[in-house]
């Protein structure tokens, strides 16, 4: 008898959700966490397994291209690491008792049904299901980020959602108007929701209909991407929700927003008479960066620096999309992977400091390298990652960013790069106290698991020294197909 | 000419909008739900017509949600978290009322000179339920950022996405209406009234949201 044969697709998106469900019925910490952790694995193995296996034929609803692969890989990785992390972090909530059970049922199944929405928002092919899923993994984040039921979470919460409902609100409006335009072109009902014969057919549909439909969609989604002066939600959900949260927030739910806009801008570009995608994309890029950068210096809360931080990024990586052309692509999938990875990292270590100091205020938290070495030296190799020093990985993504920019449009490039010195200078100001000022609060061990953090560092470190050759035609490949 | 069909589509698609500005000049909770049930009423309509004139069954599952869950359910669930919390006397719009009208007005004008514009090619129904829909989406995020309180703001949001309805009914042939109407209704059930009123309600033992503002930022 012939077993059937594996679907690494059905694996992506159906152990999350059965993990989901299992998980929501499970009682007990200690095993829910592992089984946690055991899913995220498997959901990473079977994304592994599409890099290898033959991809399926775009479906109706599914589709798995060279570019959507680059993020499914990227989304589970982090998914597994957080989830080793969360694990650990989570049982130091329960003991100092910020969470009770059973409300760690329920956090843990969102965190697969989480990863479930994000996973089903890289694959789908049709434009309505991917707005579905979006909404879908904003909802469970919504919910985890009020989960400590104190004031200022539910605030958060609160202000998250109302936001995240306009963003989703605006892309379902853009949505529609994206099916009006490929109606008379596509044909009526299922079809002209289809991406991959959307992009086909692009050329004929009406570019005034197209171009406000951008517009809608770019604002929708630009909310949840974190775009200034859309970005109000995120610093508060970062700072609010548990750490695991904040990582994966950072680390993969921008990512998602950011993927649904690359393919309104793929379909954009691929019609000639609708205006180009990438004057708005510019525009807002540079505004989210300088914005942040500047806000970067007034953060007392160290979860909160890092969201600006992450604001800050997608601001370049939004940029890098908007320039366009192989070079400045490449450099924008390689600083999203790095942001990705850097981030979480970063975050991993903030969530443990701040349960060894009881504090996120930064100006409690002094001298880590010296009471915990491991953990301080880990977050300080984060932050100048993030910094863009070299030789880590983000700053060989900065450089080239810079230099294509610099060959392409001058003056953007110089304040590009003002943006980026005035960040620079505002996490190595606060990094030093951090890092090494005198020893302040609790100095009692740290008991985690640095696996995660080290793993995404080294990972990083190693991306800056040497990227290997298939990793680099495969960006290349992807950069072309962006446009 | 026009056929009867369209004028019918026409004018519940402008009564939409109609209504739409009488919430933004309701100062007592209790008249803003009222008038929402009439919108949600107003959308049943629209939706049962299309479904009618474009020979699609399935949308008078949209129309039927329309009807039983956001003119009936909500609005009665809302009446009754009013009263419990005793806020029913409240007044409650954080910008006058003469501002927020001369807005919206501009926001329909804005909508209507938008819409109008880029669809010249589509047909005449198509054109006119979109420039409407975006007037109904637009005056609900109006009333959500006039509003502080909590439960005015979830009206706004669900005007707001009956303006949406709106537009997926209107474009003709659009797969997944019923499976969006669906979402969204089990969205603002769970979310909204489930969990954040009673949270926010069991914290702070008010549901203006302008009490929850002194929380914001850097405070430890």
């Amino acid at each position: 008898m012939m077993l059937p044969a594996f679907n690494p697709v059905a694996g992506v998106l159906l152990i999350p959700i059965a993990a989901a469900a299992l998980l929501a019925l499970l009682p007990g910490y200690r095993l829910t966490a592992r089984l946690n952790v055991f899913a995220s694995l498997l959901t990473f193995l079977s994304a592994g397994a599409l890099l290898l296996l033959p991809r399926p034929a775009p479906g109706a609803y599914v589709l798995v291209d060279d570019l959507n692969i680059v993020f499914i890989v990227l989304n589970s990785f982090v998914g597994l690491t957080t989830s080793i992390f969360s694990a650990s972090y989570i049982a130091h909530e329960l003991d100092t008792g910020r969470l009770t059970p059973a409300y760690l049922r329920f956090y843990h199944a969102m965190y697969q049904i989480m990863m479930f929405g994000m996973n089903l928002a890289f694959m789908s092919n049709n434009i309505g299901l991917m707005w579905v899923a979006v909404e879908l993994a904003t909802l469970t984040t919504v919910l985890m980020v009020g989960i400590y039921r104190t004031e200022a979470a539910l605030e958060a919460a609160w202000k998250y959602f109302i936001l995240g409902s306009v963003g989703i609100a605006f892309a379902l409006f853009g949505t529609i108007l994206v099916y009006m335009a490929a109606r008379p072109v596509v044909g009526e009902g299922q079809d002209a929701m289809i991406w991959t014969l959307l992009i086909q057919k692009a050329q004929n549909f009406d570019p005034a209909l197209l171009n406000v439909a951008f517009v809608f969609l770019f604002l929708g989604y630009g909310t949840k991407v974190g775009l200034a002066p859309l970005h109000a939600w995120l610093p508060d959900a970062h700072a609010e929700g548990p750490t695991p949260i904040s990582a994966v927030l950072s680390g993969l739910l921008l990512n998602v927003a950011l993927y649904a806009l690359l393919r309104f801008k793929m379909l954009m570009a691929a019609n000639p008479e609708a205006i180009a995608p990438g004057t708005l994309m510019v525009i807002m890029g540079l505004a989210s960066l300088l914005f942040a950068a500047f806000m970067l210096y007034r953060r007392r809360d160290i979860k909160r620096l890092f969201a600006y931080s992450s604001i800050e990024h997608m601001g370049i990586i939004v940029f890098a999309f908007g320039m366009g052309g192989p070079l400045a692509n490449f450099a924008g999938l390689l600083h999203m992977v790095m942001h990705s990875l850097t981030k979480s990292a970063i975050f991993y270590a903030v969530g443990n400091i701040s349960q060894i100091k009881g504090t996120q205020s930064i100006a409690k938290i002094r001298g880590l390298t010296e009471t915990h070495p491991a953990l301080g030296w880990g977050l300080v190799i984060g932050v100048v990652a993030i910094a863009g020093l070299p030789p880590l990985g983000i700053f060989m993504s900065e450089f080239l960013l810079v230099s294509s920019t610099f060959a392409r449009q001058p003056w953007l490039a110089l304040i590009l790069v003002f943006g980026l010195l005035v960040a620079f200078g505002a996490l190595t100001l606060r990094l030093t106290g951090v890092a090494f000022g005198e020893p302040r609060g609790s100095r009692a061990p740290a008991e985690a698991s640095y696996v995660p953090m080290f793993a995404h560092l080294t990972l990083v470190l190693i991306a800056g020294v040497y990227l290997p050759a298939p990793v680099v035609v495969w960006f290349q490949h992807v950069a072309k197909l962006l446009g | 000419m026009h056929s009867l069909s369209f004028d019918i589509s026409h004018s519940l698609a402008g009564g939409l909008v109609l209504i739409s500005f009488m919430m933004l000049y309701q100062d007592r909770l209790y008249s803003l739900l009222n008038v929402f049930a009439l919108h949600a009423l107003t959308l049943a309509l629209s939706v049962a017509w299309q479904a009618y004139i474009q020979n699609a069954p399935h949308l008078y599952v949209t129309a039927a949600i329309a009807l039983v869950f956001k003119a009936i359910i909500i609005p009665v669930a809302l009446h009754r978290i009013i009263k419990q919390l005793g806020i029913h006397r409240d007044i409650e719009t954080a910008v006058g009322i003469g501002p927020t009208m001369l807005a919206g007005m501009g926001l329909v004008a804005l909508s209507l000179a938008l819409m109008l514009r880029v669809t010249a090619e589509a047909d005449a129904l198509a054109r006119e339920d979109l420039a409407f829909a975006l007037s109904v989406v637009l005056l609900g995020l109006l009333v959500m950022v006039t509003r502080r309180n909590a439960v005015s703001q979830v009206v706004g949001f669900m005007a707001l996405e009956n303006g949406l309805v709106l537009a997926a009914t209107g474009a003709k042939g659009m797969p997944l209406v019923v499976e969006i109407s669906v979402a969204f209704s089990i969205l603002i059930a769970f979310i909204v009234i489930g969990i954040f009123l009673f949270r926010i309600r069991e914290r702070f033992d008010s549901v203006d949201v302008g009490a929850l503002d002194d929380s914001r930022g850097e405070r430890r």
